[in-house]
């Protein structure tokens, strides 16, 4: 278990949280979900890469090319331990937006088929709603959604009254959906966010899979919001994909990751095709190189993959089972703190065992982008809007959220600064009650 | 200069944005017109009836933050009865000024001006049909150059 002081040295390695924003106020950064803070040694991964052995990889015999390849392989290996998978399943993307088209491009179409179902859920982002869109669109397949448990009849009350919490349903999957979708459709992929970005509440994915597995149902699992801040162990959630992002976890932009299974891998066709992911080149065809560099056309982002190893070196001294402990124990304050705000409601789980450190809230009838405002002022930054989740927003029956989300960096104290500026909106406002 | 929360959600804002002046439909309109911030998902739809000239009424309805509501409600009530000729001149620092907030953040400045963008695409589609799009075209400019 982290203590105060461990924090105070996480703390200390983010220059950044030193900063001083809005006339002298002390940065508080509660929009992890969007994107992470970077600690130096990240930064000087980078920096060093290009000072020292910036050099193209694969390839060259010269020393800095062996040096940045030995890196940019170095980071891979780190990557595949970090969510228990072998090297040669991970592949580097831009983000994990591309990971989830790579998906759809390569594997979806060749697999999927005119009539074919392809299963998401309400709460999923619009990455992992739009690439199969265009997928079944294209194929002639068609989209079916889990349900989230939320009484929209009731939200509207609730806001009034002034409760928060969890009267109008938690916002957590209806797994008798997917039931019902396999037994009455060729369902062929499920694609399910391992946490929400708007809910935080965390998806029983192992159990989702277990449900698929005997059907021939392949499992792409969204993880940008899980692999930040918990153990992630692939081979046991026995998903087929997993996508994620390295800038939401201490690392660069730039940087999405891809885990699939190599026997899927194996049969799949590129994605892009270009130097690099060939092994023979002739005038009429082509030899795929071996995997992973079959998917990786072209010169990679070098130098933030190498930062990326940096920041999972980073992850792996503080311990992820610590990571998710702290926020944990972070999550179950904002849950408390939360519910004395008078006229805030809340959605998602009230149950910390259920959720990560992502809190989507409106406060009475201040809009998102007013209260954002108000707290950007105190030097709070925190996301307002629809969070790339429409389809979600319109199933809560809101138009926007305000969400803060937390990180290991933050603290209890934050969370008291943010609660007294949501009070001085309230009082702006001139919200009664 | 940058102003404090307390300066942009002054009273009169407040009220505009709870107890919105012209807020609704019109029968018949002329024009509906509608347009959306993408980045923060305001929305404001305008209905527009036009008499010799002149705007004969106007509603809007629509969602979003207390800045872009109460700008669409305030617009409404300066255009009211006003010829064709009057609302063309009207230009982002009328807005603003309305609005008393002349100095609006770069983060926040579209929230105040998607209700004029949308109340200029309401005279252009109106005067294309009337004069030609050709004709029209620069009303058109002024407000997709807005944001």
């Amino acid at each position: 278990m982290l203590s105060m002081l461990d924090i105070e040295r996480i703390r200390a390695d983010f220059p950044i949280l030193g900063r001083k924003v809005r006339n002298g106020k002390r940065l508080i950064y509660f929009d992890n979900a969007a994107t992470t803070q970077k600690p130096k040694q990240v930064i000087d991964a980078i920096y060093n890469y290009y000072m020292n052995y910036n050099a193209n990889i694969h390839r060259a015999v010269h020393q800095l090319s062996e040096e940045a390849t030995e890196a940019y392989e170095g980071s891979r290996a780190k990557v595949a331990r970090f969510i228990n998978a072998k090297s040669d399943e991970i592949i580097f993307v831009r983000n994990a937006t591309e990971a989830i088209n790579l998906v759809a491009y390569a594997w979806g179409r060749a697999n999927i088929r005119a009539g074919d179902t392809i299963v998401v859920s309400e709460m999923e982002h619009h990455s992992n709603i739009v690439p199969w869109q265009i997928l079944a669109r294209e194929k002639g397949a068609r989209l079916h959604y889990i349900r989230i448990d939320h009484d929209t009849n009731t939200s509207r009350d609730d806001h009034e009254k002034g409760e928060g919490g969890d009267s109008g349903g938690d916002g957590s999957l209806i797994l008798d959906d997917l039931y019902h979708a396999i037994s009455h459709g060729n369902v062929k992929l499920l694609a399910i966010s391992h946490m929400s970005n708007v809910l935080g509440n965390i998806n029983p994915v192992k159990e989702m899979v277990e449900i698929c597995r005997d059907k021939g149902i392949r499992v792409l699992v969204d993880g940008a919001q899980s692999a930040p801040h918990m153990p992630v162990d692939v081979k046991d959630i026995d998903c087929d994909f997993f996508a994620f992002s390295a800038h939401k976890m201490l690392g660069p932009t730039g940087v999405g990751i891809l885990y699939t299974k190599r026997e899927i891998l194996d049969a799949m066709d590129p994605f892009l095709g270009g130097g690099d992911m060939i092994r023979e080149v002739h005038k009429y065809d082509a030899v795929w190189n071996d995997l992973p560099w079959k998917f990786e056309a072209g010169t990679p982002n070098i130098a933030d993959v190498i930062g990326f190893g940096a920041a999972v070196d980073y992850l792996n001294t503080i311990g992820m089972e610590n990571v998710r402990l702290y926020e944990d124990e972070l999550t179950r304050y904002m849950l408390s703190r939360l519910t004395e705000v008078k006229g805030l409601r809340l959605y998602g789980s009230m149950d910390a065992d259920r959720r990560g450190a992502v809190f989507s809230f409106n406060l009475a009838d201040i809009h998102p982008h007013d209260l954002a405002t108000i707290l950007d002022e105190d030097g709070i930054a925190i996301r307002s809007g629809h969070h790339c989740a429409q389809p979600l927003m319109e199933r809560l029956g809101v138009a926007a959220t305000s969400r803060a989300s937390l990180y290991i960096y933050n603290t209890k104290e934050e969370i008291d600064r943010f609660i007294d500026s949501l009070e001085r909106a309230r009082l702006i406002f001139k919200v009664g009650g | 200069m940058d102003m404090s929360s307390a300066d942009i959600y002054r009273e009169i804002i407040l009220d505009y944005y709870r107890n919105p002046r012209n807020y609704g439909r019109l029968e018949a309109p002329d024009v509906v017109v509608r347009d959306t911030n993408p980045l923060c998902g305001d929305e404001v739809e305008m209905h527009i009836k036009f008499e010799d000239g002149r705007i004969k009424d106007i509603r809007f309805n629509g969602k979003g933050c207390a800045i872009s509501q109460a700008s669409a409600s305030m617009l409404t009530e300066m255009v009211m009865g006003k010829s064709l000729e009057e609302v063309k001149g009207l230009g982002r620092q009328d807005i603003l000024e309305a609005l008393g907030l002349p100095n609006l953040g770069p983060a926040r400045i579209k929230c105040a001006l998607l209700s004029l963008k949308v109340f200029k695409l309401g005279i252009y589609s109106y005067l294309a049909e009337k004069i030609g799009e050709d004709e029209a075209s620069s009303i058109k400019d002024e407000a997709t150059k807005l944001f």
